[in-house]
């Protein structure tokens, strides 16, 4: 899985996430953004396409070389 | 100086580069030259402007039409209202809301996602159908039947239909363009004439859309009912000469700008060879770099308006330079490299704001699938002449033909 | 001590420890280790979870649209650190300079950076929190339990508190077709972060989407059945609500409980901290080994008279969070303050609406653009003849416009005009703001105290 979360400050409703991965970003109205915050793997390639379409450069992907290393109560 | 810097950029002997005139224009963020318009060269400044509510898109707020050198097309009486590309708020952001409803999210949000196999099905025929491999002209053989027919397939335009409408749209494109040497009367009338022919032609396409509607564009554009209610035929005709127009022309342009920028850089061609997933950034980078749209000619003040210490006077005329706000070195490290890995990079290709380009998304998709498997399936390409020929135009600048040799077609 | 390479030591093999494992720690630790911090970095954190997003636990987890244990934040690089997760700190020795755990652990530090964030604010009456079918949404738990219950179809929701999460929570429930009734003390939703004018939209467009909205009105009581689900509520006009659900939406407590009697300037308001995200002590004095930032923290911003802001923004979190990063590992001439102009969004009942400055400063609102009947529109906040905020409903592109007035203290009411200015747009209204002293639901924006200097601040006092 890939993790998503979207600076919705930066979000000006441009929609070219929502054109291009539409499986993970929708618009809700005109404006507002919904997206999948986890999303399948497969959906990679067109998740760099959205992201790196977003106009203001709002969208945040998961680094592919930072794993998942949260271990609760490790120390 | 000879000559001024506006003049310079008009030009047509400084067509195929403009950028150290853009880097001269940036000493002046805000240039001004007698009565002309006023130039805004740098990134911040073209970027507030363009989110400025002070700033109107409609020509009709000039003070004077005789200060601006390029005619203004919209003004003729006659021939069809302006599109939305020249109309403020709120009838601006109504039809562009109507006009996105057949098109994309929230109402049709697979419309352009689900075009992917045939945009890939088009750009395969015609590379297919390159013959010939020693001497082609990316521009006749590639660059412009591609968006046209996807413009046309969208829309639901008769693909056979293209021979007439190419002429009114490359009369119409070149009204937009300042040549010192032409009369502006002959060309003012050439444009009426243009956009009364293509009028008509859309008025019958869309009276058959009625009867006979299909999925395309103009027919649910010319059927629907949402809650801002139908276009007037009006509004219908002009909204489907800019989509007509603006679809294609500037797309063209930014494949061939594309395939000549990948030809002078052979290292990225080579990367992208190898990884077709470099298409998407590389188009970014080259939106910034090689923008299909010069700059923005068609704006005005609505008050007087301060900007880096010059005061622009209520009724101004303003020209915001795109391409030169691109290469502005406060806002891009080493702004002359091509550089597709380029982090942060919020160019202004597609213009930013309420009227930021409406088929954005499509451009991209076309321009990273074309540029991918050009790259594919062209055996070492090289540019027969450089720089190539380039049309007249300054603001939709590309090149007229652009010539090239490779060894062979790389099989499907 | 610049020069004497103590910082070059701290950055090469110091102790920073992290106490609130969320969006502000994270991204304060992504800072470090992009900066260069190679020594050993540990998070601490209450929830048993890595950190994850909390805007969509209102919006699409609540829509069925997303898992509401899938919102963990994207990684923009290793952090290589300790985790203490699900262990909350109970304690701050700053002398010492340790940490206390609640497992009895204690965690050495050499720089400490806190960000505990808020918590979601119980109903009062304990008993009648405890009954089945009453929620608050802050964490995880709460949106996933939340979630399972709208989606078994309850027969009426009440949502108390028209806040932004109340009326997020509430947009949620009609776009599943559910009844729902929202209890608002104030005169209108969002009447604390927006004012009156915005709020009358606020209020029309829950109508129009069928929510059964009533505002000046408190709830005083939930009523519980035989087997301690709730089943009504009693509001403060008389009536009453069936319901099968309550969602309590009053706003939050800061995390600051944990540091009391520590000799921190923490308290009820939050932790009061320079404009660099260093700490108070309750002296008054500036420490030089503690930060804070995100929700839990109150910076003096010059933009707004250097008066204490603090802002439970999910921009706010991030920004600090760099800056505060930043200005642990640098020496002070160096350090970089915190200047952002706030800014916040939400989005419910279709619409996405976007604020930038302080709109609750505002005495007066010009609507600068479009107009409020159609719920698209700009307005622009004035206080004492400057421009201090903006809101926009299905606006936001223009927003950037209005950052920049705010930014240069431009005069109000702006003298020009604008595209689309309508006959609502042609003089200030006055912006219609409850009583500062009438408790309302969640503006995101407090005020308090002035300088840094000020020493009327008050403090919890330590038990």
């Amino acid at each position: 899985m890939v993790r998503i979360a979207v600076d919705l400050n930066r979000c000006q409703g441009y929609a070219q996430c929502a054109f291009l991965a539409p499986e993970i970003f929708a618009m809700h109205g005109e404006e507002a953004l919904l997206y999948n915050p986890d999303a399948d793997e497969a959906q990679r390639e067109k998740l760099a396409q959205a992201a790196a379409a977003c106009p203001v450069q709002a969208i945040l992907v998961d680094a592919v070389d930072a794993p998942a290393e949260a271990v609760s109560g490790a120390r | 100086m000879t000559q001024s810097l506006l003049h310079q950029i008009l030009d047509y002997t400084n067509r195929a580069n403009p950028y150290p005139i853009y880097e001269e224009l940036r000493k002046t963020p805000v240039h001004h030259e007698g009565d002309g318009p006023y130039v805004i060269s740098t990134y911040h400044e073209i970027r507030s402007l363009l989110h400025d509510p002070r700033i109107s898109s409609d020509a009709r707020n000039l003070a004077s039409q005789a200060t601006d050198p390029l005619p203004e097309t919209s003004q003729e009486e006659g021939a069809l209202p302006p599109g939305f590309l020249k109309l403020d708020p709120p009838e601006h952001d109504r039809l562009r809301r109507m006009t996105n409803r057949p098109f994309g999210p929230p109402h049709s949000p697979h419309r352009v996602d689900g075009m992917r196999g045939e945009l890939h099905d088009i750009v395969t025929g015609l590379i297919d159908g390159i013959g010939d491999p020693g001497r082609i002209d990316l521009v006749e053989q590639f660059s412009y039947p591609f968006p046209v027919t996807v413009i046309c397939r969208l829309l639901g335009v008769p693909r056979e239909d293209e021979a007439r409408f190419h002429t009114w749209a490359d009369t119409l494109a070149a009204s937009l363009d300042p040549d010192p040497d032409a009369d502006p009367a002959e060309r003012g009338k050439g444009a009426h004439d243009a956009r009364m022919q293509l009028g008509m032609y859309l008025a019958g396409l869309i009276e058959e859309r009625r009867k006979n509607p299909g999925d395309d564009m103009l027919s649910q554009l010319a059927t629907a009912k949402g809650e801002d209610g139908p276009m007037t035929t009006m509004e219908l005709l002009s909204t489907a000469a800019l989509l007509l127009i603006a679809g294609h022309e500037t797309t063209v342009n930014l494949i061939t700008n594309g395939m000549l920028t990948l030809l002078r850089h052979p290292d990225v061609l080579q990367r992208l060879r190898e990884d077709p997933r470099l298409a998407v950034p590389l188009v970014e980078e080259l939106l910034r770099f090689e923008p299909p749209v010069q700059l923005v000619p068609q704006r005005t003040t609505l008050a007087d308006i301060e900007v880096r210490g010059v005061t622009i006077p209520k009724g101004a005329s303003l020209w915001l330079v795109l391409a030169s706000g691109n290469r502005d070195p406060q806002r891009f490290d080493d702004p002359n490299r091509f550089d597709p890995d380029r982090p942060d990079i919020q160019h202004l290709g597609l213009g930013s704001g309420i009227h930021s380009c409406f088929g954005a998304p499509l451009a991209r998709l076309e321009t990273q699938l074309a540029l991918s498997e050009l790259a594919r399936r062209l055996e070492n390409p090289r540019l027969l002449e450089d720089p190539p020929p380039y049309r007249q135009n300054a603001v939709l600048r590309g090149p007229r033909h652009l010539h090239i040799t490779c060894d062979g077609i790389r099989p499907r | 001590m610049p020069g004497d390479g103590s910082l070059e030591q701290l950055r090469r093999e110091g102790r920073i420890v992290v106490v609130g494992a969320s969006l502000a720690g994270l991204r304060a630790a992504e800072t470090l280790r992009e900066k260069g911090f190679a020594g050993t970095l540990t998070m601490i954190g209450d929830e048993p979870h890595e950190p994850y997003d909390r805007p969509p636990l209102s919006k699409q987890v609540l829509l069925g649209k997303a898992a509401a244990d899938r919102t963990a934040l994207p990684r923009s690089r290793a952090v290589d650190a300790t985790w203490r997760l699900g262990v909350p700190a109970t304690g701050l020795d700053m002398a010492a300079r340790r940490v206390r755990l609640a497992d009895g652990d204690e965690v050495p530090y050499d720089r400490l950076l806190i960000a505990t964030g808020v918590r979601a604010r119980p109903w009062p009456r304990e008993a009648e929190a405890e009954l089945d079918g009453v929620f608050v949404l802050r964490t995880r738990e709460d949106s996933a339990a939340l979630a399972r219950r709208l989606a078994a179809g309850p027969k009426r929701v009440l949502v108390i508190g028209a806040g932004f999460t109340g009326s997020e929570i509430a947009s949620a429930c009609r776009e599943r077709g559910l009844p729902v009734t929202v209890a608002e003390r104030g005169a209108a939703p969002l009447v604390g972060a927006l004012g009156g004018v915005v709020g009358a939209v606020a209020a029309e467009m829950q109508r129009e989407h069928g929510v059964d909205l009533r505002c000046g009105v408190m709830v005083t009581a939930l009523e519980g059945d035989a087997s301690g689900r709730v089943r009504a509520a009693h509001l403060s006009d008389g009536s009453t609500v069936e319901t099968d659900v309550v969602i309590v939406s009053l706003g939050a407590f800061r995390n600051t409980e944990w540091l009391a009697g520590s000799g921190l300037g923490a308290g009820p308001r939050g932790i009061a901290c320079d404009a660099g995200c260093r700490a108070f002590d309750i002296r008054g004095i500036v420490t030089d080994d503690i930060y804070a930032a995100g929700d839990v923290a109150r910076c003096p911003h010059p933009l707004f008279g250097y008066q204490f802001l603090s802002l439970e923004h999910w921009g706010n979190a991030v920004t600090q969070a760099g800056v505060a990063a930043h200005n642990m590992l640098s020496e002070s001439t160096d350090r970089i303050p915190h200047m952002e102009v706030p800014a916040f969004w939400s989005s419910q009942f279709g619409v996405n609406i976007k604020s930038v400055g302080v709109p609750s400063m505002g005495t007066e609102i010009l609507i600068s653009q479009g107009s409020l009947k159609d719920h698209r529109f700009t307005g622009v906040y004035g206080y004492q003849g400057r421009v201090i905020g903006a809101v926009s409903f299905d606006h936001a592109r223009w927003l950037p416009f209005y950052q920049e007035l705010i930014e240069t203290t431009a005069p109000f009411p702006p003298p020009f005009t604008t595209v689309d200015r309508r006959p609502d747009g042609q003089r200030p209204l006055d912006a219609d703001f409850p009583d500062p002293s009438v408790p309302t639901h969640g503006p995101t924006v407090t005020l308090s105290g002035y300088s840094p200097a000020d020493r009327r601040m008050t403090f919890t006092p330590a038990h």
